[in-house]
């Protein structure tokens, strides 16, 4: 032991080269749908579309694999994103009232698997500004930015405020137009007497551009009044006298008509006519789901078509007595109309149309909704509006994720064959549109091999994903709810199904989206997965201790599910299951759709939650454990073979049903009072933000926790009768020797909370070494699968094992069912002593077969104090070296700190700092690819994708054909950030493209600018950004309410932090 | 003959083995036993002492009835004697004490020509040293490298239900640093828990701070941390505290050059605790005390008690619960395990049910002529050689 410490501190220059080669930590890219986005833009010109979050990160999506990720500094929401079209620039408005200049901006070129690829662009934060107080008033809110308009030009940012001015702001540097300033009293002074009644106009509500004269704008003010404003000649040019509170404006796109939205949920229609200083009346007003009242309708667009009548698209405005809580969004054209009925808050939409100026018509092409948890778009060319399926910001969540499972380097063949169940699924939904978003261009080579992510749901489904690239895409859903009886039983996706359109009902609501995160039943949902790729077979297992084996079927298939329960009390007495009752297996044959189709149903008995699976495709046997036992199962010949109850004696809580629920009603009681009584604190201190009161404010909630009496915790070796000790945490199976050194055999092992390992010889017929031989023809007659126990193993620290794992003679781990048989792995070592690696919660641990003695460990939780959570064993490339590899053994703590070990010496190699260590949902949804990858949970919608390989990474590189003048990027305390020369953007771009022809210039620049393989290129990456972008900022998706305690947390921990690692 | 009611005792004098039987719950008591023993080894009036193997290889006394009966219910169902004659040197009781025996000390007869005389001058005079009846459960490590301030604390848990017995918390810590004073978090204990093994050692108290575990460093650590370290070091727990009380702190003596540089306290089970410095025992006498060796120790010692149970089940028996759970070669890991020429090792009881579920017990009696591994041959000669010198008594 001490020989090995001393080893491990020692540098040997030769193996730091390898580990450099082999290891590096970086955050690739997020997957899903970004946490509560609060604003979205896009730009007509470039085809990319941006979404801004409350945790202060803007996100720009173009075509498939184009992705751009930028965090603002502090964590506060962006409320609205502007792009100037076709420059690649965008501006954000925070909530904190600054205004933000984003650029794309290109880099050297870089080497990418091997390819050189330039002209790859990421976004850079350029500068930021903020209006400053009108002197003499002493709150800042006459100046909060209320509304940003852009002019076509790209030279002027016009700003509305709530104090009813309108600010203008020089583009690209920000900076202020003193003179122009343009504030209420010149248009009150022209106001008629009796509208003018001596109140202020309140705050602006919008402001429009003229879509064919520039220079002119419209400002719409809360009260209702429009004005037209000239800006070069600096007057105005006509009023509108509207007398509702104004929502939203929108152009005609002639420019002779404008719509207003208004607060009373009717919009109004404005002719504008030169030489008419003052219009009193609409042309035409309408409440469209009047005439009872309505919700405001927020925002309104008015779109020409070629077909004649023009588009509205309008979101709100429903009656507020009757629809009041629905989120929708109406289309309406001549005699269409349709009202969409979304599950989540509408954020923002636009449509995709012409912005050629030639054109006469808008002729919308495509409608995109940003929902608070989904992105939905209309195909509005198709007659009867489909949706359109996204080809990435899937959403995750949909129903809640329990659990994920990666599958690297899926055959073909089921590859084919999922692509097409899952064609078939959406078969009615298709539509010939292809995606709108089409920006950009993904410089990122094809991926060599095709990975699924599975992702199992609270409502029992599980979904596969296309994890191949960065854009993580939907393949095929499988539902196991019609195994089952339940409430619904048809559980169908209503969004899948445009054809469930209430034609009687007013307003003709339509449903659609996918988000449904109530479920029907939720011991329908998955705990764990199995999934092997050769076979096709799937294991799904759930809440109420069912456990699913699925075949796949290209065809639709009539056939009843084969059940079988099993005991794993094995008759013990005393116990009482006060959980969940079983589901009740549905009788009757049912329906199975193309894909996964159920074959066995296995029902647990008591009916708890399955803890752990195992499946062997070639032995026909599954094994699954719950907090009582765990079972083995064959489910060719559909009987049990093994049920083991792991319970001990003493242990009479693990009877009581679902974990522990009492103890957890109290403390989530007691914690949701907390939350209360602090968001009532913190909620009255957010309105004012100056400076004294944000000391006042920390103090206090300083006191706060002075009140909290000190946390103790209390140092007590674990003890055998720990409640829950009987918990199956992991399960195994192995071809190994387990009885005598010279005959190996199937194997069953499984792990438990209280840190004992069983070990089970199997007897699988046909299957094994001589043994069967010997025995000759009594193996033939026996055609049962037999499990014998063959080992126990009490570890004395009797922590939780989390993984148990064998190794063959060379120390590698065991191949996968059928890759030894098939010839897709290298058959394993027999010759040579296997040995078996125990991961528990605290230490790994290496034994040798079949002497069960220990031969090498590593006490993790004894030195660094952190326990185990998962553990993966993942074959690492060297990106210098072709065919070197290594395996090597990927533990995460309950820190979120990432410790790589090779095997079988247990020796420790790397060490990176992962998931916030708070984060705890974040470490337990984390898994691990076979290729050195991996996934956790950022926030309930989106995997951030990671790589502890060298050379195996999956990130966004993608280069944008921009337009702009480069001549500067000053920023605002002058120094250039970027300074590049008009010819070398030139040449790189005819490098990168070899087909460059109208842009003046296009910008690339790597996502990283240091090269992969180094450790440090975390470091480094943050030098030439912003500098305050820490991991802990993209993390922090945090409430409102807990927004200011979190910031004053952050503010504390600051010093203690070291800089911070950019993600992607 | 049941198991349940019957203990099996091998009984050692210097080179002489006895092997007999005893009924569990028979009465008589230890005046009774040590008769008996005297008159199996033929040794009347020879003075002798006794001692016995508990469950985790230490060797403890048997000199009154309660502790007698305590060694005659840990039998499972081996009970291991060790007889030794009173004028020899005081046997050293306690933990590992007979591993001790085993590696470089050996017999009791045998010692270090070093320690030989540091004992022979002080027998000359006060016999100073542990009480021969006492077990260490705890010990003061190290005093000469550590700061006078400072104290490192070992507890020694033997495996007993008792619990460590202390709470910590976080807590904030004033250093005098080149920059001044500072205050930087630390842990704290913060409570003990009455009859706990902190608290009988008197050694720990509440609002010490924690600066080391294991001799790692637990600055930087959160308490979550710091408490899974303890919890993972429990069986052998060396926590470096800094005392709040400053005044009970153990002097440097800078006259004392001679190996009894530890102070260790014993205590039998809560009769109170004895401070003693300069002891002789050979625990602290054979660490040799630098900075780094408090680790090397650590983890030296782990080695020994870090043993995991493992169970063969691959014996050739006919299913039966009670035989199966008998049968089985029970050994211990670590190096208390059955090398050196105890022909069986030492009894456990194993804390999880072995009954097997019926199906295997089938299976078990089904493939049982095929499948005489090595280990159940080991089991069954064992057993065997348990029968064959047995003089069976019934007292």
């Amino acid at each position: 032991m001490m020989k090995f410490r001393f080893r491990r501190q020692g540098t040997d220059p030769q193996r730091e080269r390898i580990k450099q080669e082999l290891f590096a930590f970086n955050k690739t890219v997020g997957h899903g749908f970004p946490h509560q986005p609060s604003a979205l833009a896009f730009d007509p010109k470039l085809q990319l579309m941006a979404i801004g979050t409350k945790s202060g990160a803007i996100k720009i999506y173009g075509a498939p694999g184009v992705e751009f990720t930028g965090i603002h500094g502090d964590a506060t929401a962006v409320t609205q994103i502007h792009f100037l079209p076709g420059q690649g620039r965008l501006l954000s408005l925070l909530d904190d009232n600054t205004i933000h200049l984003w650029e794309l901006v290109a880099g050297p070129s870089r080497e990418v698997g091997g390819a050189k690829k330039e002209g790859v662009v990421t976004l850079k934060h350029v500068d930021s500004y903020s209006l400053p107080g009108r002197p003499g008033i002493e709150s800042c809110s006459a100046t909060r930015v209320t509304v940003l308009l852009l002019l076509k030009s790209c030279d002027l940012l016009c700003i509305g405020t709530e104090g009813g001015g309108v600010y203008f702001l020089e583009l690209p540097r920000l900076s202020l137009k003193e003179n122009q300033t343009l504030l209420q009293e010149p248009i009150t002074q022209r106001l008629p007497d009796d509208y003018r009644c001596g109140k202020s106009l309140g705050p602006v509500e919008s402001l429009q551009e003229h879509p064919q004269q520039p220079g002119k704008i419209l400002i719409g003010y809360s009260r209702g009044l429009v004005v037209l404003w000239d800006l070069g000649a600096g007057r105005v040019e006509q009023l509108f006298l509207g007398k509702q509170q104004l929502e939203s404006l929108v152009w005609e796109r002639s420019g002779n008509l404008f719509v207003s939205s208004h607060n009373d949920g009717g919009y109004s229609v404005w002719a504008v006519t030169s030489g008419n200083a003052c219009s009193p009346q609409p042309v035409s007003s309408t409440i469209p789901y009047g005439p009872f009242p309505c919700k405001a309708i927020n925002k309104i667009l008015w779109r020409t078509s070629q077909s004649g009548s023009p588009v509205l698209l309008y979101s709100g405005g429903m009656p507020r007595a009757s629809y009041g809580d629905r989120h929708c969004l109406t289309v309406q054209q001549d005699k269409e109309h349709v009202t969409l009925d979304f599950t989540s808050r509408v954020i923002d939409f636009f449509t995709v149309h012409s912005i050629k100026p030639e054109k006469e018509f808008d002729d919308p092409s495509a409608l995109v909704v940003l929902l608070e948890e989904e992105l939905v778009v209309i195909d509005l060319q198709t007659p009867g509006w489909p949706s359109l399926p996204t080809p990435y910001l899937a959403p995750l969540h949909s129903s809640a994720i329990t659990c994920s499972c990666h599958i690297a380097n899926v055959p073909p063949k089921l590859w084919e064959r999922l692509i097409n169940a899952g064609k078939a699924q959406r078969g009615r939904q298709q539509t010939h549109m292809s995606w709108p978003i089409c920006g950009g261009k993904n410089l990122a080579p094809p991926p060599k091999q095709q990975e699924l992510l599975l992702t199992g749901h609270e409502d029992g489904t599980v979904r596969f994903w296309d994890a191949s690239g960065v854009a993580l895409t939907p393949l095929y859903k499988l539902g196991t709810a019609n195994v089952f009886h339940t409430d619904c039983d048809d559980p169908h996706d209503p969004g899948d199904d445009p054809d469930l359109q209430q034609e009687e009902e007013w307003p003709p609501f339509r449903k659609v989206g996918c988000f449904d995160p109530y479920s029907d039943d939720p011991r329908l949902g998955i705990q764990k997965m199995s999934l092997c790729k050769y076979s096709n077979k799937l294991m799904v297992a759930g809440t109420a201790g069912q456990v699913i084996v699925l075949g796949f079927n290209d065809e639709r298939s009539d056939h009843s599910v084969d059940v079988s329960v099993v005991d794993l009390l094995q008759d013990r007495e005393g116990f009482t299951w006060k959980g969940h009752s079983r589901l009740e297996p549905r009788l009757k044959p049912a329906p199975f759709p193309p894909g996964f189709q159920p074959l066995v149903l296995v029902q647990c008995l008591p009916p708890a939650s399955v803890t752990a699976v195992a499946l062997h495709t070639e032995w026909n046997l599954i094994a699954f454990g719950t907090s009582h036992g765990f079972g083995l199962f064959d489910y060719h010949r559909r009987n049990s073979v093994l049920a083991r109850c792991t319970l001990h004696p003493n242990d009479s809580l693990a009877m009581e049903g679902p974990l522990s629920r009492v103890k957890s009603l109290k403390k989530s009681l007691r914690q949701s009072f907390r939350r209360i009584r602090k968001s009532r604190v913190s909620g009255k201190k957010r309105v004012i933000t100056t400076p004294t009161s944000k000391v006042q404010e920390a103090n206090a909630a300083l006191a706060e926790q002075e009140e909290v009496a000190p946390v103790q915790r209390r140092i007590e070796p674990r003890s055998a009768d720990d409640s829950l000790s009987g918990v199956v945490r992991c399960l195994c199976f192995a071809d190994t020797f387990l009885r005598d050194g010279t005959h190996h055999g199937p194997t069953l092992w499984a792990g438990t909370n209280s840190g004992s390992v069983y070990a089970y010889a199997l007897e699988v017929p046909g299957v094994g070494s001589g043994r069967a031989c010997e025995r000759g023809g009594a193996s033939e007659s026996s055609s049962c699968v037999e499990a014998v126990l063959g080992k126990e193993i009490q570890l004395m620290h009797r922590a939780p094992v989390v993984s148990i794992c064998v190794l063959d003679g060379r120390g590698k781990p065991l191949p996968d069912p059928y890759e030894a048989s098939q010839d897709l792995a290298i058959a394993p070592d027999m010759t040579n002593a296997h040995s078996v690696l125990i991961a528990s919660e605290e230490q790994l641990k290496v034994f040798s077969l079949p002497k069960v003695s220990a031969k090498t460990k590593f006490k993790l939780t004894a030195h660094e104090g952190c326990r185990v959570r998962k553990v993966a064993l993942v074959l690492f490339s060297s990106a210098a070296q072709e065919d070197y590899n290594e395996h090597t053994l990927v533990c995460l703590t309950n820190l979120g700190d990432m410790h790589l070990f090779n095997i079988p010496a247990l020796r420790p190699q790397v060490r990176y700092d992962c998931i916030r260590k708070e984060d705890i949902s974040g470490i337990a949804s984390c898994v691990f690819s076979k290729n050195g990858q991996g996934f956790y949970l950022i926030s309930p919608s989106e995997y951030e994708r990671f790589s502890l390989s060298a050379k195996v990474l999956t990130e966004p590189l993608c280069s944008v054909q921009l337009d702009r003048p480069l001549e500067l990027t000053i920023s605002r305390d002058g120094t250039t950030m970027q300074p590049q020369a008009n010819g070398t953007h030139k040449t790189q771009m005819g490098q990168a493209e070899g087909q460059t022809l109208e842009p003046p210039s296009s910008l690339s620049s790597p996502i990283l600018d240091t090269p992969l393989d180094s450790p440090l290129s975390c470091a480094d990456l943050t030098l030439d950004s912003t500098g305050e972008l820490t991991v802990e900022d993209v993390r922090d998706f945090l409430t409102t309410v807990d927004e200011v305690e979190n910031n004053l947390k952050n503010m504390k921990e600051e010093e203690g932090r070291s800089p911070g690692i950019l993600i992607n | 003959m049941s198991f349940d009611q019957h203990v099996f005792c091998f009984v050692q004098f210097e080179a002489e083995y006895r092997r007999f039987g005893l009924k569990r719950n028979g009465s008589g008591g230890f005046q009774e036993f040590y008769r008996l023993l005297q008159t199996i080894h033929h040794i009347h009036g020879v003075d002798v002492l006794l001692g016995y193997a508990d469950i985790h290889g230490d060797l403890l006394p048997i000199n009154n009835d309660e502790n007698f009966y305590k060694a005659v219910s840990s039998a499972n169902p081996l009970l291991r004697i060790i007889i030794t004659k009173r004028e020899d040197e005081p046997v050293v009781y306690g933990t590992n004490s007979l591993q001790r025996r085993k590696k470089g000390l050996g017999l009791t007869g045998l010692r270090t020509t070093g320690s030989g005389t540091i004992h022979s001058k002080s027998k000359s005079g006060l016999m100073i040293g542990p009480p021969q009846n006492f077990r260490q459960i705890s010990s003061i490590i190290d005093v000469d490298i550590l700061p006078e301030t400072h104290r490192r604390v070992r507890l020694h848990k033997h495996g007993t239900k008792k619990p460590l017995g202390f709470y910590i918390r976080d807590g904030v810590s004033v250093r005098v640093t080149p920059q001044g004073v500072e205050k930087v978090p630390g842990v704290f204990i913060s409570r003990l828990v009455r009859g706990g093994l902190a608290e009988s050692t008197g050694l720990l108290a509440v609002n010490d701070e924690i600066l080391e575990v294991n001799g790692i460093d637990v600055a930087g650590k959160s308490l979550d941390q710091v408490t899974d370290m303890m919890v993972a070091n429990s069986h052998n727990l060396i926590v470096t505290v800094k005392p709040a009380n400053q005044r009970n702190n153990v002097v440097h003596r800078e006259s004392k050059n001679f190996m009894g540089n530890s102070g260790s306290v014993g205590s039998a089970g809560s009769t109170g605790s004895v401070l003693s410095h300069e002891s002789p025992s050979p625990a602290s006498q054979s660490n040799p005390i630098t900075a780094s060796s408090s680790i090397a120790e650590g983890d030296s010692e782990d080695e020994d008690d870090d043993g995991d149970i493992i169970l063969e089940n691959d014996c050739p028996t006919a299913y039966n619960p009670h035989l199966v759970t008998k049968r089985n070669s029970v050994k211990l890991n670590g190096e208390s395990s059955c090398s050196g020429p105890h022909p069986s090792a030492v009894g456990r009881p194993l804390p999880q049910s072995m009954s097997l579920p019926s199906s295997i017990g089938a299976s078990l009696g089904y493939s049982s002529n095929t499948m005489s591994g090595h280990n159940g041959s080991l089991a069954s000669s064992s057993q065997d050689s348990m029968k064959d010198d047995g003089t069976e008594l019934t007292l």
